[in-house]
Parts: C-alpha cells; structure tokens; sequence
C-alpha cells in the first residue's frame, strides 16, 4: 500500500512546518496553536505506526491538558519582546550548546542501524499477533514495569501536592463559604411562614 | 497501481451501479452528516419548544407547521448576515475558531455506533478517540475568545479553559469505570457488553435488559457523568463561558452571521454526542429495554434516537429549571465533589470486579 506513505509524509512535513512555525511566529500565541498542530500531527504519525493508544493519550493529556493550560498562561502574560531580543546573544552559547547536543542525539537514534545493527531491531518488535495496543500495553506497564510506574505516579502526587502548597495562602480575615457548615445549618434561624393569598405578612 | 483503484473503490464505490464492490465510504460519511444536521436543527427547535413549555410559552411557532422549519429559516438569517470582524482581531484565529468547534464536534461522530456495524469507523479505541475530539473542543472557546482582542470574550474564554478541563478529569473517571466492566475500548464491545450480562442476566430474567445496562449498576456515575457533560459543554447551569448576564455572551460576543451560527451548530452538534455517549455508555445502545417481540421488532437505531432524544429532554429541562452556578462553586463541584467520588468508584468498581469475576470477558 502506498497510502500510509503519502500520509506518513503529509504528516511529517506538517510537523516540520509547525515546528518551525513555533519558533519562527512573533506572536506567542499563535506559537502555542502551532505547537497543538505538531502535536496532533505527531499523534496521527503514532497512529500509522499502530500506536492508537499512545496516539490518543498523546491528545488528551499533552493538546487537551497542557498545551491548554500553556495557551492560558501565554494568554495572560504581557510579554515584551524587544526586551526578550536584547538578551538574546548573551543566551546564545547556552542554547546553541543545547541544540547541538540534541541534534547529535537525535543522528544517533537515526543511525542505530549503522552503528549498532544487533540493537537496532530490538526497540520496533512487533506486538505478539491478535493483541491490540492497549491490551499489550497494560500487560506490559501493570506487570513487568509496576514498581517503575507507580515511581512515576508517586514523582506525580510530590509535584502535584507541591504545586498546592506553594500556591495555597489563607488570607486571614477574608471570608469563605464552607458549604458543608451551611448544609447543617438546617433551619436554625429560619422562618417559614405560610402566607395567605391576597394577604401579606 | 492497484492501490489507486483500491483507493477509489474505497472512497468512492457504488456497487449498485456496477462501481466497484464497496459502497464508498464519502457517501457513508455524507449520509451521516446529513442526517446529523437534520437532527440537529430540530434538536434545536425541541430545545427551545420546551424550554417554552417550562415557562408557559408557545415558542417558535410562525415558520412552518408548529414551527417546524424554524431553524431553516434562523439557517438562513444567519447565513444571509454580512460576517463583521473586529478591526482589532486576529483575523486568522478569529475564523479559524468556530471552523475548530464545529469540525471537532462533527468528527467525534465517525466512531458513534447508531446501530449494531453502524458505525462509519469501528475502531478499537473509539471511546478514547471521543475523548481525545471533546478535549480538543475547548480549543475552539479559547481561540475564538482569545481573537476577538475584547474583555469580556476573553474572559469567558479564561473561564472556559479552566470549566472544561476540570469536568473532562471526572468524565475521564466515569469512562474508566465503565471500561472496566467491558474491557475493551471498543464502543460497539461497550454495548454489547451491556446485552450479554448484567443485572438482569443475574436475576434469571435476561429479557428484563433495560436492568442490564450499566446505568443501574454504575448509578451514581451516570449521575456524575450526565452533570460533567453538562459542564463539559457549557450547558446551562454550567454556561458560564458565555453566561450572558455578566459577559453579554461570552466568547460569542463578536461574533455574529454564519462564523456565530457554526459555533451554535457545534456546541449543539456536541451535546447531541454527549447524549449519545450517555446512550451508549449506561444506557445500552441501540438494546431494545425490554427483549421481547413488540419491542425486538423496532430497528436499534429507532431505539438509540429514542434513548438519545430521551438524554437531551434532560439536558432541556435542566436548562429551563436550573438557575447557573457562581464560578467558585462550578470550581468546587467539578475538584472536591466529583473527583473524589468519581476517583473512589474507580477504585471501587475495580476491587468488586476483581474479587467477584465479574464484569464482560467476550469480545477481542
């Protein structure tokens, strides 16, 4: 078949293009929509690989979570640029030494075949036949890397617990509503009185 | 290039005239679109008509017979409407928006099963796949109100942000548990999961399969699920994003002419889905209720519009009856309420089927 071809190189080339456009768009937000459109892009690359369900999580969790929460923040925030360009040679070494490393890295994933061919194979096996995606992937992440994952829950919960605690101030003589001391209240200082019709109180 | 025949035959194929062997799936798709949107405008009028019926008005009643045609002739206002854009607007992103909104809420219908091999793509993921569209959905407020370069747009896009996010967690909860009881992400695998076991199956009366289906066992999680997808698309009283007595309308306020009728035919375009999924999530599809011949005999997709039809009458009335939520208690509703239960039933669900065995083993 020659489809997935076409589009594996459709998808590919919108990828590149919206990447570039990241970096490249003056203006923040429209670097973030752009950033969604890599990403969505890159999940329709995983679902012609057949990974539907890396494909979709892709989605909900990194376009429909944090990009959106990234576009809120961008939304907001009042950037300068001129301000953020008169820095930029100072930040220049740093970040060219960065790109380098990450161009190099990437050379050695894409060479692996030439470099080392004995490892090159073991990372694209197939799954077992008549298992899908999901099923393979929960047999895998629940029982041979359980301890790894629940790490990763537990390195989760910290961040989580400590974004709240860095955020969470009660100001002291602001009032709040505690809906729970509300309910109970019942009907202690309450009246209901029944009105007659055409009357008043 | 055997592939471009392949190819063609696949998208295009009418085999009744000799064109191929496969009836095309452009055509699927069309019928589809089609008969959703005919849906949809009169899903629009139901709304409204009883929205009236609450407040002891006739409603639309002028265009056509009881105001039948209605929302073709709103149709029409709206299209015939010159399109204004701010001058101070993203141009770009501001069209783009409710083209978002409306694509979105039209594409997560490709996987919806209306009847047994009904559904235009039958994909192993399909409930994620739903899930994945309707979280992309929030895009479409925050671009358009984002755009319009305006406060009270952006703030009803701020506040949209954070609505819809927060009530995907707890419907991605209440997907979970049911997924758990069918073990396949598979919507047609959900439903018949849903006729092959159950309460009824246990009780010894498989023929009662309205029992079956998994609003009765899951109960407080088709309650979580119908509030959150009420929140999730801005349905009043959760329609704070475009709450109109403080925000004018919210992310809507600029728009007007056909981009604002796209956001209005996606938004309802998707409660139509949430409906469906509440359909196919607890209330068993295109299952006839009761599995016997007067009832057997009526096609399952007459039964999923009825269910479906019978979902929305609950979005209306809530609509008409439900004075909207301040901001801070949609917050807190959405994180200490529904996330907590939602989070507890998981875990809930998961132990009773592990130790009892229960739960679907058929399918893949």
């Amino acid at each position: 078949m020659v489809l997935p071809y076409i589009f594996f190189y459709l998808f590919s080339a919108i990828v590149i293009a919206s990447a570039l456009m990241v970096i490249a768009s003056r203006n923040p937000v429209h670097s973030v929509l752009f950033l969604i459109l890599a990403f969505v892009n890159a999940a329709g690359i995983f679902m012609l690989a057949g990974a539907e369900f890396l494909a979709l999580i892709l989605i909900v969790v990194y376009v429909g979570a944090v990009a959106v929460l990234f576009l809120f923040v961008v939304m907001m925030l009042d950037v300068d640029f001129a301000e953020f360009r008169s820095g930029m040679l100072q930040y220049m070494p740093i970040g060219a030494l960065i790109g380098i490393v990450l161009l190099l890295e990437l050379l050695l994933v894409a060479g692996t075949a030439y470099l080392a061919p004995e490892g090159a194979g073991s990372g694209v096996l197939p799954i077992a036949g008549g298992i899908e995606n999901t099923r393979a992937l929960g047999q895998i992440l629940y029982t041979r890397y359980i301890y790894l994952f629940q790490a990763c829950g537990l390195v989760l919960l910290v961040a989580m617990i400590g974004a709240i605690v860095l955020t969470l101030r009660h100001k002291p003589g602001v009032k709040r509503q505690d809906i729970a001391k509300q309910v109970a209240r019942g009907k202690s200082g309450l009246e209901i009185v029944k009105v007659e019709s055409g009357k008043g109180l | 290039m055997d592939w471009i025949v392949y190819a063609l035959d696949y998208l295009l194929g009418v085999p009744i005239l000799g064109w191929g062997t496969m009836v095309g799936f452009i055509w699927k798709a069309l019928l589809l679109l089609v008969s959703l949107l005919l849906f949809t405008a009169y899903i629009l009028l139901a709304d409204r008509k009883i929205w009236a019926a609450v407040q002891i008005r006739r409603g639309p009643n002028v265009v056509g017979a009881f105001g039948l045609l209605q929302s073709f002739a709103d149709l029409l206002k709206f299209a015939l409407k010159e399109p204004v854009i701010p001058a101070g607007a993203d141009k770009a992103v501001f069209l783009l928006a409710p083209l978002v909104t409306v694509l979105l809420a039209l594409s997560a219908w490709a996987v919806v099963p209306v009847s047994e091999g009904w559904a235009l793509a039958d994909i192993n993921v399909g409930i994620l796949y739903i899930f994945a569209i309707s979280s992309l959905s929030v895009y479409g407020v925050i671009m358009g109100g984002w755009s319009s370069n305006s406060k009270y747009p952006f703030l009803g896009a701020l506040r949209s942000a954070a609505q819809m996010v927060s009530y995907e967690v707890s419907i991605g909860f209440v997907i979970v548990t049911v997924l758990l009881c069918v073990g396949s992400l598979n919507l047609t695998d959900i439903v018949i999961a849903q006729q092959e076991m159950g309460l009824a199956h246990m009780l010894g009366v498989p023929w009662l399969s309205f029992l079956n289906w998994f609003w009765l066992p899951l109960f407080p999680m088709f309650i979580v699920f119908f509030i959150s997808a009420l929140a999730e698309t801005n349905r009043p009283p959760f329609d704070l994003p475009e709450a109109e007595s403080e925000l004018v309308a919210g992310f809507m306020v600029e728009y007007g002419s056909t981009p604002y009728m796209m956001f209005m035919l996606g938004e309802y375009v998707s409660i139509i889905l949430m409906c469906g999924l509440t359909t196919i999530l607890f209330l068993g599809g295109w299952d006839a209720p009761i599995d016997l011949p007067p009832f057997t005999w009526i096609p399952g997709v007459v039964w999923f519009v009825i269910k479906l039809c019978a979902a929305f009458f609950m979005f209306a009335l809530v609509k008409a009856v439900v004075p909207r939520y301040r901001y801070d208690q949609l917050m807190r509703l959405g994180w200490k309420v529904f996330l907590p239960l939602s989070l507890f039933m998981v875990v809930a669900v998961a132990f009773v089927l592990q130790l009892t065995g229960w739960g679907w083993h058929g399918g893949m």
